[in-house]
């Protein structure tokens, strides 16, 4: 979300240490030095293998390995096995090569156009050509190709390449689009440069490395296609290769297994190493979806529960305060810490002891800017937290009992029930493939033991309830089909229709018009008051805080800087940085005139101008 | 859901129109004079002149694809120039031995594919996870042919589990029609296991991180009932993957038949190939195109039940 704007210089950095990360993998490593073994015995094959792979000797016939000097023995022709290996070598390789280079030839120009024009004619045309190309059993097509050209190898290879072409087509085109979407690219079309020109430098650049990995891939597949064809008798007979001695081989497989065996291994060691490097590369630039491990996680909890060496104890002290007993609480959280596993097996802790509380039909807002960690809390307090999270706390209470220390089975009971969640962003939040009837009936059914129909009638209760004026159609709708205010009143309904003692929402209107900004909140008022709810809002915003809150607490870096009444903070803040905060969301000419002349003045700790950019654009959370 | 039915069957039957003229031209550029491959080297001018003139070759090409075009949408793809018998009839014989196998694999592949994809997509890092990763990389770089011929020399050689070679229709006797199919079918599904298995886990994940499961969880929602959110969230990139599988699985197919003598299509194209028998080859090209088409569009239509955006595209 924060890149820089215009990282023009991008790409060749990276491929330098790209390079280098490579070298760093051993399975990568090791498969590229079996690849190159494999690119000298066929590019230096003569030097290796003193006899004419083509020569017949029948006392070679099915000769066992060692005979008269023949490494690996004779075929059924009596022909050196050793030398056709060798020579086979050449054929595969020179082979994918011609595929690899008429998939890129074909696929790359037309994806990079494609994504780049995307949703123009080029992109159809092309698309529906890939598409195409994809549904045809290539094989098949390959077959009828070589009815007629069977002996013209590099003929059979390059319509394998137009076939393997979708593959480029489709990562160059996708590499493009995402592209084209970045900002030093408008940079480039607004200084004069021509789409041809934006293309041919900024646009083939990007989509170099995926590139590499999709030619690993395509030339370990064309290497397989091809010793098939060869396999079924396709190509020349006099061009000694692996597919033809498997065939060999495979006729004698009972008798002779042994010749079957030294083409099975190369080939499939020439395959697995191509895969292998591309896997590794495809890694490095992070296609699969890797989550820390339990193990890491296990750990990261240990060194938070560890306590804190007495140098370390005035930062690792609780910050914040409570209000109310106990016993009064409908939340209470004590010194609350979260921390992050990271890969290297250490932790980084995004709230460092926090503590806070709400009584029943009370209004908590927790203020602070991205990244202090306000909505981790939140998260906590749900037991939410996403992947690789970890939340230690000396106690959290819900409806007056202490619930930090139960198993996640019984937090999770908690959900839905006692407590109720709004989430920031409603269109992000509601499951896209289900009907907005659905997703409200399912918890009332399942988590509530309703009937399915008095779970119905009670969703468009909920609805009537929050301001919906068209219940039945907005049943009836998918989420795409809504708009995001009636979307957020719909995520309203459903957190408060289990009738929960504690609504936790976290910025419930950032993502909102303004003009729905000032009814949602009028909303969660009401039904707060309503239902007697607690009522935990996150917010970035001042404004908010004094529509609706009781009392505050301002996080930064995720600590509590400051914990009050509304009136009294607003009135007399206590710390420098709940200052800069109100005055920066204060609407008034003045406010914002007075912060310009603190900024010239110097901005002071983290709160500078990049910090209140962020505070106001909103929305992102660090987290996230 | 109509017009999107429409649309996805008139798209399917423009492929086929497209890939099946495609191929005719193609055929008949790269074949030449069909005579020599049909009659070898040792037939004489008249008698090749004569060939020609019964199997319609000295019309023009237009007129011929047109004889041929016209008969085709009819289901009737002529008669082959090597034996003059229908090619209808021998695709009648051929296509339910390639059908089995690759109908056999899709299952295998669907059923092991999805179970160990969810499970690695739940415990993303464990161990079942961590083997998928290496076994996608190399399963799928290896070509189905190469796998079949380990597996019998393994299966069918060392161990005598199953017969190396033949085919017994499932008419004659299911078991045996189960114990042929059996290892060609692993063979060709070993590759498609993990493909569908390593998309389904991805697709997982990423659903699984996304803002609406924590929604659905802080309903209360058993982790059961989430799960099955998430999963018809992630089912989209996975039916992708199946259709393009089916298409390598057909393809995959034809080579692996041979490794186990099996008359399929595969022994059909190959030997049609070989002589340049075009309303042959022809015929296996528009069925084979057919069956993927049919495939996708079946797979277009759960796409759109599961997906409710896609059904207004």
């Amino acid at each position: 979300m924060t890149t820089a704007p215009f990282p023009t210089t991008l790409a060749p950095v990276k491929r330098v240490s790209l390079l280098r990360r490579f070298m760093r993998k051993p399975l990568g490593v090791t498969a590229l030095v079996l690849f190159l073994i494999v690119v000298a015995l066929a590019v230096f094959a003569p030097l290796f293998a003193k006899f004419d792979p083509n020569h017949v000797d029948f006392n070679l016939v099915h000769a066992v390995p060692g005979t008269d000097g023949h490494l690996l023995g004779g075929d059924t022709a009596g022909r050196d096995l050793y030398s056709r290996l060798l020579y086979g070598a050449r054929t595969t390789l020179w082979g994918a090569l011609i595929t690899c280079v008429a998939g890129l030839v074909l696929g790359v120009p037309a994806g990079v156009s494609a994504g780049y024009f995307a949703g123009g004619t080029v992109d159809k045309v092309c698309s529906w050509i890939s598409d195409a190309l994809q549904s045809v059993p290539a094989l098949i097509v390959l077959l009828v190709v070589a009815a007629g050209t069977g002996q013209s190898f590099p003929i059979m290879m390059i319509s394998l390449g137009v076939f393997l072409a979708p593959g480029y087509y489709r990562i160059s085109r996708a590499r493009a689009m995402s592209v084209r979407r970045e900002p030093y690219i408008d940079a480039a079309r607004v200084s004069g440069m021509t789409n041809g020109r934006i293309i041919r430098t900024h646009m083939l650049r990007a989509v170099y490395a995926p590139l590499v990995v999709q030619s690993a891939l395509t030339a370990g597949i064309a290497i397989g296609m091809q010793a098939g064809l060869q396999f079924l008798g396709i190509g020349s007979a006099s061009t000694p290769s692996w597919g033809q001695m498997m065939n060999d081989g495979f006729i004698n497989i009972t008798a002779f297994p042994i010749i079957l065996l030294w083409p099975s291994i190369i080939l499939g060691v020439t395959i697995a190493t191509l895969a292998f490097m591309g896997s590794t590369l495809g890694d490095l630039i992070s296609v699969r979806a890797e989550q820390p491990t339990r193990k890491l996680r296990a750990k990261a909890r240990q060194v938070m529960l560890t306590p804190p060496a007495a140098a370390d104890l005035p930062t690792r002290q609780t910050s914040g305060m409570h209000a109310h007993s106990v016993e009064g609480c409908a939340l209470r959280v004590d010194n609350l810490r979260i921390g992050y596993a990271t890969k290297d097996g250490g932790v980084k802790e995004v709230v460092r002891g926090v503590s806070l509380d709400a009584a029943p039909g009370e209004v908590l807002g927790i203020v602070g800017e991205s990244g202090s960690g306000k909505t981790q809390t939140s998260f906590a307090v749900l037991d939410l937290l996403p992947a690789g999270g970890t939340a230690v706390a000396d106690g959290i209470w819900i409806a007056g009992k202490e619930v930090g220390h139960l198993p996640t089975a019984e937090r999770a009971a908690l959900l839905g029930r006692e407590i109720g969640y709004v989430p920031q962003e409603p269109m992000t939040n509601l499951d896209p493939c289900y009907t907005i009837e659905r997703q409200l009936v399912e918890p009332l059914h399942r988590v509530h033991g309703m009937s399915k129909a008095d779970a119905a009638k009670r969703a468009r209760e909920m609805l009537v309830r929050v301001g919906i004026t068209d219940p039945d159609r907005v049943l009836r709708s998918y989420p795409h089909q809504i708009s995001g205010g009636m979307a957020q009143r719909v995520l309203i309904a459903g957190a408060v229709s289990g009738r929960p003692s504690l609504l936790i929402a976290d910025e419930p209107t950032t993502a909102l018009d303004v003009t729905v900004q000032a009814e949602v909140l009028e909303l969660l008022r009401e039904l707060q008051q309503e239902y007697g709810m607690a009522l935990m809002i996150v917010t970035h915003n001042f404004g908010v805080v004094a529509d609706i809150c009781d009392r505050v607490v301002v996080m930064k870096d995720g600590r509590i800087v400051e914990t009050g009444a509304v009136e009294r903070i607003f009135r007399n803040p206590e710390d420098p940085y709940t200052a800069e905060l109100i005055s920066a969301s204060l609407d008034d000419v003045e406010g914002r005139h007075e912060l310009d002349e603190a900024w010239s003045a110097g901005p002071t700790g983290s709160a500078g101008p990049a910090g209140h950019s962020t505070a106001h654009a909103g929305g992102e959370d660090g987290a996230r | 859901m109509l017009s999107f039915i429409g649309k996805r069957l008139l798209s399917g039957i423009f492929l086929l129109l497209v890939v099946t003229s495609g191929t005719f031209f193609l055929a008949h550029v790269a074949i030449g004079d069909p005579t020599q491959g049909l009659l070898g080297n040792s037939a004489t001018p008249a008698q090749s002149a004569a060939l020609r003139t019964k199997i319609g070759y000295d019309d023009p090409l237009l007129v011929q694809f047109w004889n041929w075009l016209s008969h085709a949408v009819t289901g009737d793809f002529g008669k082959s120039w090597r034996s003059f018998q229908p090619v209808n009839d021998q695709l009648g014989r051929s296509i339910p031995i390639t059908l089995s196998i690759v109908v056999f694999s899709l299952i295998i592949s669907v059923v092991f594919g999805a179970v160990i994809g969810i499970v690695c997509g739940l415990r993303p890092g464990g161990w079942l996870d961590r083997v998928l990763k290496v076994a996608s990389v190399v399963l799928f770089a290896l070509p189905g042919f190469w796998i079949s011929i380990q597996l019998v020399m393994l299966f069918a050689v060392n161990l005598k589990w199953f017969p190396s070679v033949g085919y017994v229709s499932p008419s004659v006797s299911f078991v045996g029609w189960i114990e042929t199919i059996t290892l060609p079918s692993i063979s060709l599904a070993l590759g498609a296991i993990v493909m569908i298995a390593e998309q389904l886990r991805n697709g997982f994940i990423e659903v699984a991180n996304q803002d609406f499961v924590r929604t659905l969880r802080a309903r209360g929602l058993p982790r059961r009932r989430v799960t099955t959110h998430v999963l018809r969230n992630a089912s989209p990139a996975a039916l992708t993957v199946l259709a393009l599988m089916f298409v390598g699985l057909l393809g995959g197919a034809v080579i692996v038949e041979l490794v186990f003598n099996m008359y399929g299509i595969g022994r059909y194209t190959q030997q049609s190939s070989q002589i340049g028998d075009i309303p042959s080859l022809l015929g296996v090209t528009a069925v084979t195109v057919a069956f993927v088409v049919v495939v996708n569009f079946l797979l277009d239509l759960v796409l759109g039940w599961v997906n409710p955006k896609v059904r207004e595209r």
